[in-house]
């Protein structure tokens, strides 16, 4: 017998994919260069609204190296995509909406070749006033960005009323109002969108490609091309991050396109950063109004708020961004009396879409800090405030639904409160050294797993002990880096008994894995787990049955799975899996389960719109976030000395990718509160490149420490719940808070800028002349 | 095309390029090192970082003539037959690897920053990291897995 490893077993790191993207021998999408290999790219627009007249692609088309220059009429299928919406062009036939709408595909020998095409393509634009403002949008007599829409500007409109609504505030004896306005965030993940693309012999079309979606891409893809979905097939590598970003299509459509043209040649596709800032989707810009009123002992009784979102020119999942602002725009906090209206519409700006914490850290931002400015109003310690209004299991949440599962934040709410941060938190703004204020700000935010009511939120996993004995683990969910591939190959073999080499990971592959829907929603290994025990389960039954009939056992309950083998325990005798497997017919070796994860049974609101755009939920992770920052008087910058986030997400499988998952939403809120902006005036973005869209390096961040607040989710897997988001929802309103402890007044517009920090220190201090 | 000469993950190594390609490209798409990442192209992310003799350089902003008679380490040759580099173990094992996109020129930058200061503090860490980016991980375990693989020192803050 050879030598073998213990069997895996759930919190140990280091992570399984983490040596081979170490040394650099893992393969993203973008890292394969097949042979023959044509290279693709696209005219975008450059207008933000503008008629398209004609096209004149005779330069580019007379190129030599120029193999295609395709357009909307070459599109075979729907020359339509989206997620919910199908109102996006894959090649724009009548008239662009954004800078980023793709006009020509070319296809071309290699990259030089097809930017020269690019740049030969002459584009008749006839400019057309554009929208770009979404309160403008909504006036009459805007202009419109989809004609055809009866609804005009507005993509969707929500509305969420419990008990009295908003006249419940006219009994609150304390009302704070303010209004916010919330940046536009680029996802900035390092890899841009990418992929390359071949058609067979057989005429079906395979895309490599970063994507979190592969199932979902390849009903859009064969839409677009005009097959069968089985004609294509999507293969997802790890990718090189994506946060919502590639949620949906980026390349694919245009991909597949190209391979349809490509004479069987493979075509690569690879945004330069330049157009990956330009063309893909952001953080939805917001704009918030929120009355929140209280009674004297600041219980909360009543909020009404209106949260406007610019969808930018299309869907791309901009409905339920919305929604789930909408839903989670009270905040974890018990209010008998809500109105929360929400308008998401389109514009003619930079497109928006789904993103880290999706419309959830724009309402968290406004909740929070008007939570402060109560605290401050009443007189009360901001983190009793929230301690007297927490959630707790068995509560009806704001918009009405009933806790079933675990409520874990008053005691992450305890957790911050005993923190030597938050305890010597006074005594170090005291210590604050010349020229220097500080502050200390609070943040409870919660968030909401999974698709709600009516997408059906399903996982189907599959194993299979293969004919040389080693358990294959087909992961139909994409890892973006979150490490849910590395942790699924883990719980496998803590079911199975077996060590890494006992296992084989198969990334998910439209050809291959079973749909799992989309990598995103704080969903991926709540679902993906959910369906992988059970089966993982009965394949092992399964085995120990016919491994007891096959050593003339009295019961499958003497044998043991180990490390390539099975054990007959009463005599120590084992059987080699190599063997057991060829025992077996194929169909016996493979097990396979679905999950669909169980939907609210209320319905607390009855717009079917709301409920089909994801509301409600009725699992939620809780975090408190508390950020202690310091402010230089004379240049206004901001440093956030110290930051803690004490968050329950039910059990936690592993501490050090929890710890990860929490770090990072940490670090891009962080950016979100302090950096990250994306200005478009008039439609046209600022930024072209990481030196003018600034994301945090490691001199802006500090230490992140993290404190896991378990819980036991019932519905979870091992007592699980998503741990992707609840990190990104805090940041800002903690950083805002504590900036108004250190400025002595509420900055309104994000992100705090050291130009916004000046401006308010000026506000408040007593002129010298 | 002109024959550039040069040591490549300590091999020497002849190659028939333009001057003027850009060395990511001669690397990942002539040489299969992919390892070498890119994801901005301007020198701004430092995804693409290599070492030139022995310093950290971006290979964006490198064009191959720029390689004559010089010694080029990529993520690919910092392993030995033992195993992997200190710094890569240990960027493994203190979870400083998430999407991995940025983690060979991490840790390239790592490997050098050790090379010149064998035991730094984590605020020396951060300042010779700066030029890398990274949008998973905050950075933390970032800084935690450098001081690792530098082992216990004097700055065990």
């Amino acid at each position: 017998m050879t030598t073998r490893e213990p069997p895996l077993e759930i919190g140990r790191p280091p992570r399984l994919d983490a040596a081979a993207k170490a040394s650099g021998a893992e393969k993203f999408a973008c890292d394969h260069y097949p042979p023959g290999v044509l290279w693709a790219g696209v005219k975008r627009a450059g207008l933000p609204h503008a008629r398209l007249r004609g096209l004149d692609l005779a330069a580019a088309r007379a190129l030599p190296g120029v193999v295609a220059v395709l357009t909307a009429t070459d599109v075979p299928g729907v020359n339509r995509q989206g997620v919910v919406l199908k109102d996006q062009p894959v090649l724009v036939a009548d008239k662009a909406r954004y800078v980023g709408d793709a006009l020509a595909l070319v296809l071309a020998s290699d990259q030089e070749t097809l930017a020269r095409a690019l740049r030969l393509i002459r584009a008749d634009l006839e400019p057309l006033p554009g929208v770009f403002d979404p309160e403008e949008a909504l006036k009459p007599g805007a202009p419109l960005v989809h004609e055809e829409r009866p609804q005009g500007n507005l993509l969707l409109e929500g509305r969420v009323v419990t008990g009295q609504g908003a006249a419940a505030l006219e009994d609150c004896p304390v009302v704070v109002e303010a209004s916010y306005d919330l940046p536009r965030q680029e996802h900035a993940y390092l890899e841009t969108e990418n992929g390359w693309a071949q058609r067979g012999e057989d005429g079906r079309v395979t895309i490599v490609v970063s994507t979190q979606t592969p199932f979902r891409d390849r009903a859009e893809v064969a839409e677009v091309l005009g097959l069968e979905p089985g004609q294509v097939r999507i293969v997802a590598p790890y990718a090189g991050g994506a946060f919502g970003g590639k949620d949906g299509i980026t390349v694919q459509s245009l991909l597949g396109l190209a391979a349809l043209h490509a004479g069987g040649r493979p075509v690569k596709m690879w945004l330069e950063r330049e157009e990956s800032l330009l063309a893909s989707s952001k953080r939805h810009p917001a704009r918030l109004h929120y009355r929140l009123g209280a009674d004297q002992e600041g219980r909360l009784q009543a909020l009404a708020m209106r949260a406007v979102y610019d969808t930018g020119p299309y869907d791309h999942l901009g409905g339920a961004v919305l929604t789930l602002g909408l839903e989670h725009a009270a905040g974890p906090y018990r209010i008998a009396h809500v109105d929360l209206h929400g308008l998401a519409v389109y514009t003619n700006n930079p497109l928006s879409g789904a993103f880290r914490g999706f419309g959830v850290p724009q309402v968290a931002a406004a909740m929070e800090q008007a939570m402060d400015l109560l605290a401050g109003r009443l007189g009360l310690d901001p983190l009793e405030l929230r301690r007297r209004n927490a959630l707790r299991r068995g509560d009806i949440n704001p918009v009405g639904v009933t806790l079933t599962g675990s409520t874990g934040l008053a005691a992450c709410l305890e957790e911050v409160a005993a923190h030597r941060l938050w305890r010597g938190g006074q005594a170090w703004r005291k210590e604050a050294p010349p020229g220097r204020r500080r502050g200390l700000g609070l943040a409870a935010v919660m968030h909401g797993l999974g698709y709600g009511p009516i997408i059906p939120d399903v996982a189907n996993a599959k194993i299979e002990l293969t004919a040389e004995g080693v358990f294959r683990v087909y992961c139909g969910v994409v890892d973006m880096g979150q490490g849910n591939a590395g942790t699924c190959l883990q719980l496998a073999g803590m079911v199975l008994g077996q060590d890494l080499a006992g296992l084989e990971l198969v990334l998910p592959d439209t050809d291959r894995t079973l749909p799992s829907g989309s990598a995103s929603a704080s969903r991926t290994t709540y679902v993906f787990a959910n369906a992988l025990l059970p089966a993982a389960t009965a394949l092992k039954e399964r085995l120990l049955a016919r491994g007891a009939d096959a050593m003339f056992a009295a019961s499958p309950a003497e044998m043991v799975l180990l490390p390539g083998r099975l054990k007959h325990l009463p005599s120590g005798r084992e059987l080699d899996l190599k063997r057991l497997a060829s025992l077996l017919d194929p169909a016996e070796r493979t097990a396979s389960h679905r999950y669909r994860a169980p939907v609210v049974p209320e319905r607390p609101s009855p717009d079917p719109a709301l409920q089909l755009h994801g509301l409600p939920h009725g699992v939620f992770s809780y975090a408190v976030h508390l950020a202690r920052v310091e402010v230089d008087e004379l240049t206004g910058l901001v440093r956030v000395c110290d930051y803690l986030v004490a968050a329950d997400c039910g059990q936690v499988l592993n501490p050090q990718i929890w710890e990860q998952q929490m770090q990072g939403g940490v670090a891009q809120g962080l950016g979100y509160a302090l950096l990250e902006d994306f200005p478009a005036p008039e439609g046209l973005p600022q930024c072209r490149d990481l030196s003018t869209y600034l994301i945090p390096t490691s001199l802006d961040l500090p230490e992140i420490k993290c404190l896991a607040v378990p819980t036991w989710e019932q519905s979870g897997p091992l007592g699980l719940k998503g741990c992707g988001e609840i990190g990104i929802d805090g940041p800002l309103p903690a950083v805002g808070n504590a900036l108004a402890q250190a400025l002595g007044r509420h900055l309104v517009e994000a992100p705090f800028t050291p130009e916004r920090v000046l401006a308010a220190l000026n506000q408040t201090e007593p002129s010298a002349s | 095309m002109v024959k550039i000469e040069f040591i490549l993950n300590g091999r020497p190594k002849v190659v028939d390029a333009a001057p003027d390609r850009r060395v990511v490209d001669l690397l990942r798409q002539d040489l299969g090192l992919t390892g070498v990442k890119e994801a901005c192209g301007a020198g701004e992310c430092g995804a693409c970082t290599i070492l030139l003799d022995g310093l950290p350089r971006l290979s964006c902003l490198l064009l191959a003539a720029q390689l004559q008679g010089r010694q080029v380490l990529t993520i690919e040759g910092l392993a030995s037959a033992q195993g992997p580099h200190p710094v890569q173990a240990a960027f493994a094992q203190a979870g400083a690897v998430q999407c991995g996109f940025c983690t060979p020129g991490m840790v390239l930058s790592s490997v050098a920053l050790l090379e010149r200061q064998a035991r730094p503090s984590r605020q020396e860490i951060r300042q010779a990291l700066a030029g890398n980016l990274c949008r998973c991980t905050g950075y933390h375990k970032i800084v935690d897995a450098v001081a690792l693989a530098a082992g216990p020192g004097e700055d065990q803050a």
